[in-house]
């Protein structure tokens, strides 16, 4: 248990890069100093540049989500992790560890032990029953049968298909099949989970009950997790902190709140402008220095709007947002409507 | 200058392939005759086997033990199926020929599976290898069968055993494209998935890339048996015993009746053979849950005599016996 420190179980990538084409290094000495954009890198060299300098790091237990649009490199950055892509340069540590130094049986044994991996389009065995399939992790680390099956059984019964290890991937639904997928990498424990769009083939509802299923589960199992995904409302659903990808560049990292309240870049702008900020605005946010009376009811400053609303909606002119003693403002009913208005504005 | 020369040009340029040829084999036989003397005689060693067994063992036996193995690898249809084929070679006249040419063609298949598979996993791993592979494999196939001929009765001679070596090689090249196609064709994201888990490369493979490409490396097999027994009649030219001789005779002397049973026989074998093979292809799901050794009479003598509860094949929805 020694190795579960806050550094042990993290990934930690820096100025990640992936080009893929015969002139990768040619390419890489022109786009670190700026000189080749995407288009010119294919028309020019004949090279794909799937990741640009990426550099983030994922904190223990914390569920970090990468989004951007199809193309945009997201999956591959998420396959450097476990290597199963190289990187052209840059570096990836993964609970300390530089996963570029591993020899290839310490990579397997990496792979088996401390990542589990979700797919897209699931990528069940369809020649293996379910349990076949969840126990195959523990299969390949040299687990006994007996202790396989129960593993397997635990994981399934975790996701809720407890009963149904005989049956094959084609018996079942796709949003059965991505729960199987789930405990096929929850089933060998390992720290670390790489999600690849899980949810993404998946119909809206389904889609939801699985989100809120997941996050019960990770909740309990507080697994490190990296989330790719192209959906901006299930990355602010699921992520605790999201970044933006585009054109293999993250463009911003962020809480879900400071994406859509701050956005650094005009992409990430024009991304969350679908976005209602109202829901993640807090008190200190809308606060005005205008005047607070000396009997006006005092509030957080992380107070929501609806919070907000409510207070105001009994009669009281206005609310004093308070920090402890220190006030940062005044909130009534003309800072509520100019938050609404820019709300509407932005759209 | 003489004209005549440029219109027919071949008469002057003359490329002596004809003595390359010669020189080539007559430099191999000289050469390498303990080579190909150890080939011949492990190949004699396995047909001696096989022959001898399928020769002396009682018709009876035969048939049981024949429908049996189909009834255990496929179903009881096929079995019934095989009993009649093979009374129908018997009840003709054919059965000792027909013996022969089981003999050889258990033979060749063993030898082109034994070789052809992993050849063919081989050239599925390492391009280079394919790239070589495959124009050898273009032109063992273009080239017409007869021609395999020659080069054999030179470096083995005539007889049952070169006739083995002969349908083995030309029964080959499908096999090795086949599993080599398979392989290659596994979707990509299954064997990612499989690496994602910390697979080695000789487990991937096994449990994963092998079962996934069976279907394809099974109509690979298919394809060499169906060949090895289009040989038969071929290589009965080197005086290769068997049903095909049959065949040949009636041809030379105009012998419908000869080559009508001789020809019967073939099809009868082939029927059998085709049946079982594709039994083997039958995944472990296409048999109802059931392992090769739960079903047919072995699965029947388990269930029968094994003590109550350890072996139930219908009860078992509980997921215990079918996990991997």
């Amino acid at each position: 248990m020694n190795d579960r420190s806050p550094e042990a179980s993290s990934i930690e990538c820096r100025n990640l890069w992936k080009i893929f084409g015969q002139r990768a290094d040619e390419v890489l000495a022109a786009a670190r100093d700026g000189k080749v954009s995407k288009d010119e890198a294919l028309k020019k060299f004949g090279c794909v540049i799937g990741v640009a300098d990426a550099s983030f790091s994922v904190r223990r237990g914390e569920i970090f989500c990468i989004m951007g649009l199809s193309g945009s490199g997201k999956s591959t950055i998420l396959r450097h992790v476990n290597r199963l892509i190289e990187p052209t340069a840059g570096s990836v540590h993964v609970g300390g560890q530089d996963v570029m130094s591993l020899s290839k049986r310490q990579l397997r044994a990496l792979r088996a032990r401390k990542i589990g991996m979700v797919f897209q389009h699931m990528a069940l065995w369809p020649h293996k029953t379910i349990s076949g399939n969840v126990a195959f992790g523990l299969e390949v680390q040299g687990v006994e049968k007996k202790a396989c099956r129960e593993a397997a059984e635990e994981a399934l019964e975790k996701v809720g298909l407890r009963g149904w290890g005989h049956r094959y991937p084609d018996e079942l639904s796709g949003g059965m099949q991505q729960r199987v997928g789930l405990a096929r990498a929850l089933a060998a424990d390992p720290d670390i989970l790489l999600m690849d769009e899980p949810f993404s083939a998946l119909d809206p509802l389904i889609r939801r009950d699985l989100q809120d299923e997941f996050l019960t589960l990770s909740e309990n199992a507080r697994k490190t997790t990296l989330f790719i995904t192209h959906d901006l409302d299930e990355a602010m659903r699921v992520g605790h902190r999201i970044a933006v990808m585009k054109d293999g560049r993250i463009d911003q990292i962020g809480s879900p709140e400071a994406i859509v309240l701050h956005p650094e870049t005009d992409y990430v702008a024009r991304f969350v402008g679908s976005i209602s900020t109202l829901k993640y605005i807090s008190a200190s946010e809308i606060a005005s220095a205008g005047e607070v009376a000396v009997d006006a009811p005092g509030i957080g400053p992380d107070a929501t709007l609806p919070v907000l609303i409510r207070q105001l909606a009994n009669g009281t002119d206005h609310l004093a947002v308070k920090d402890g003693d220190r006030l940062i403002g005044r909130i009534g009913r003309p800072e509520i409507l100019a938050a609404v208005e820019r709300d509407l504005e932005r759209r | 200058m003489d004209w005549s020369t440029l219109l027919d040009p071949f008469a002057t340029i003359n490329l002596p392939l004809a003595d390359w040829a010669n020189d080539g084999m007559r430099w191999l036989t000289s050469n390498y005759r303990s080579v190909f003397q150890a080939i011949k005689a492990i190949v004699k060693l396995a047909l001696d086997l096989v022959e001898d067994g399928l020769r002396n063992a009682p018709q009876t036996l035969l048939l049981i033990s024949f429908s049996a193995f189909a009834w255990q690898v496929v179903n009881r249809a096929t079995a019934i199926l095989v009993f009649c084929a093979l009374s129908t070679i018997g009840i003709i006249g054919a059965w000792d020929p027909a013996m022969t040419s089981l003999a050889v063609l258990v033979t060749a298949v063993s030898i082109s599976t034994l070789v052809g598979l992993p050849l063919g996993i081989l050239c599925s791993r390492v391009n280079w290898v394919w790239s070589i592979v495959r124009p050898v494999l273009d032109f063992m196939q273009t080239i017409p069968s007869f021609t395999y001929l020659v080069p054999v009765i030179l470096l083995f001679g005539i007889g049952n055993v070169p006739g083995v070596i002969v349908t083995a090689f030309f029964a080959t090249p499908p096999l090795v494209r086949l599993t080599n196609l398979g392989l290659r064709e596994v979707r990509a994201d299954l064997v990612e998935a499989a690496d994602a888990f910390g697979t080695s490369p000789m487990k991937r493979l096994w449990s994963i890339e092998l079962p996934l490409a069976r279907p394809v490396i099974m109509a690979g097999i298919n394809q060499t048996v169906m060949l090895s027994l289009a040989m038969s009649v071929i290589a009965s030219m080197i005086s290769v015993a068997g049903l095909g001789r049959l065949v040949l005779v009636g041809i030379s002397q105009l012998d419908l009746a000869r080559a009508s049973v001789g020809g019967l026989g073939i099809v009868l074998l082939a029927i059998v053979f085709d049946r079982i093979t594709q039994g083997f292809g039958f995944t472990r799901r296409d048999r109802g849950n059931l392992g090769l050794w739960e079903q047919g009479p072995i699965g029947w003598l388990r269930a029968t005599f094994k003590p109550q509860g350890q072996f139930n094949s219908k009860s078992n929805q509980g997921g215990h016996n079918e996990c991997f």
